[in-house]
C-alpha cells in the first residue's frame, strides 16, 4: 500500500525556513542546472571567435580569451561556475544513486556530503583560478 | 525516509535519457575543467594550442559529442523543470519548439565553432 507525503509547494521561498535538506537540494539542483545551461550558450559565443581566427586571424580567439582572464571579475565568476558545476556533478551522482534504489535512508547525510565536498573541491581550486589575476 | 522531489515523469524516456547524459557529462565535465583550469591554465590559451588539441580525432569527437548531450541535458533539464512548475496547453508546446529550437541552433554553432577550432573555415 503506498503512502503519500505532503511536502507542501517546495515553489512556494516564502516557507523556505521549513524547508527539509531534499528541498534544498531540489532548490540548489535547478537553480544550478540554470546557470550551467546559461553558462553553455554564452560559452559557445565567445568561442564562436574561432571562425574568423580559422580564417587567418587567430588574435580575435587569442586576444579575446586572454583579455577576459585578464579581469578579476572573469576569475571570480569562473570560481562560482566551479562551484555549481561541482555541486551538480555531485548531487547529480547522489540522485542516480538515489534512482537505483542506493543509499535511500542516508539522502540527507549525502546531500550534507556534496556539498561539503564542493565546498572542499572549490577552495583548493582557489588558487589554481585566479593565479595571475591578481 | 524516502521522499524524492523530481521534476520529472517518473521512468520515462526522457527521464532515463536524462541519467544516460549525465552519466557521460560527469565524466566528460570533469575532464573539460581538468584539462582547461588545471593542466592548461585557462588564461594561457591561444588560437594555436586549441587548434592542436582539436585536431585529434578522438578529442573532437568527445567535445562535440560533450556538446550535444549538455545541450540535451540542459534543454530536457529546462524543458521539464517548467513543466513541473505548472506549465501546460499551448504554452507548454510553444515552450517545448522554442527550446527545441535553441536547442539545435546550440548545437549547429558549436559544431561551427569545433571545426573552425580545427583550421577549417567554416564562414558563411
Amino acid at each position: 500500500m503506498s503512502q503519500s507525503y505532503d511536502r507542501g509547494l517546495v515553489e512556494d521561498f516564502g516557507r523556505w525556513q521549513e524547508f527539509s535538506a531534499g528541498m534544498w537540494a531540489w532548490v540548489l539542483h535547478k537553480f544550478t542546472g540554470w546557470v550551467l545551461i546559461g553558462y553553455l550558450f554564452t560559452h559557445i559565443a565567445v568561442l564562436s571567435t574561432a571562425i574568423p581566427a580559422a580564417t587567418g586571424d587567430p588574435a580575435v580567439y587569442t586576444g579575446t580569451l586572454q583579455s577576459l582572464e585578464e579581469l578579476t571579475v572573469v576569475r571570480i565568476l569562473e570560481v562560482g561556475l566551479l562551484s555549481v558545476a561541482v555541486f551538480h556533478i555531485l548531487n547529480g551522482v547522489r540522485l542516480l544513486f538515489v534512482d537505483l534504489g542506493v543509499g535511500l535512508g542516508s539522502q540527507d547525510r549525502s546531500f550534507y556530503a556534496s556539498l561539503v565536498l564542493t565546498g572542499a573541491i572549490v577552495v583548493a581550486s582557489v588558487p589554481t583560478f585566479i593565479s595571475g589575476a591578481f | 525516509m524516502a521522499e524524492r522531489y523530481s521534476s520529472f515523469e517518473p521512468k520515462g524516456t526522457r527521464w532515463f535519457l536524462q541519467r544516460i547524459t549525465a552519466g557521460f557529462l560527469i565524466v566528460v565535465l570533469a575532464f573539460h575543467f581538468m584539462l582547461l583550469h588545471f593542466v592548461n591554465h585557462a588564461y594561457e590559451i591561444t588560437f594555436m594550442g586549441t587548434q592542436a588539441r582539436m585536431s585529434q580525432i578522438g578529442y573532437f569527437a568527445t567535445m562535440v559529442l560533450f556538446l550535444g548531450t549538455a545541450t540535451f541535458h540542459g534543454v530536457n533539464g529546462v524543458y521539464n523543470a517548467l513543466v513541473n512548475q505548472g506549465l501546460s496547453g499551448t504554452r507548454k508546446t510553444a515552450v517545448k519548439y522554442t527550446l527545441v529550437g535553441a536547442g539545435l541552433l546550440l548545437t549547429v554553432q558549436g559544431i561551427r565553432v569545433a571545426l573552425a577550432m580545427t583550421g577549417m573555415n567554416v564562414t558563411l
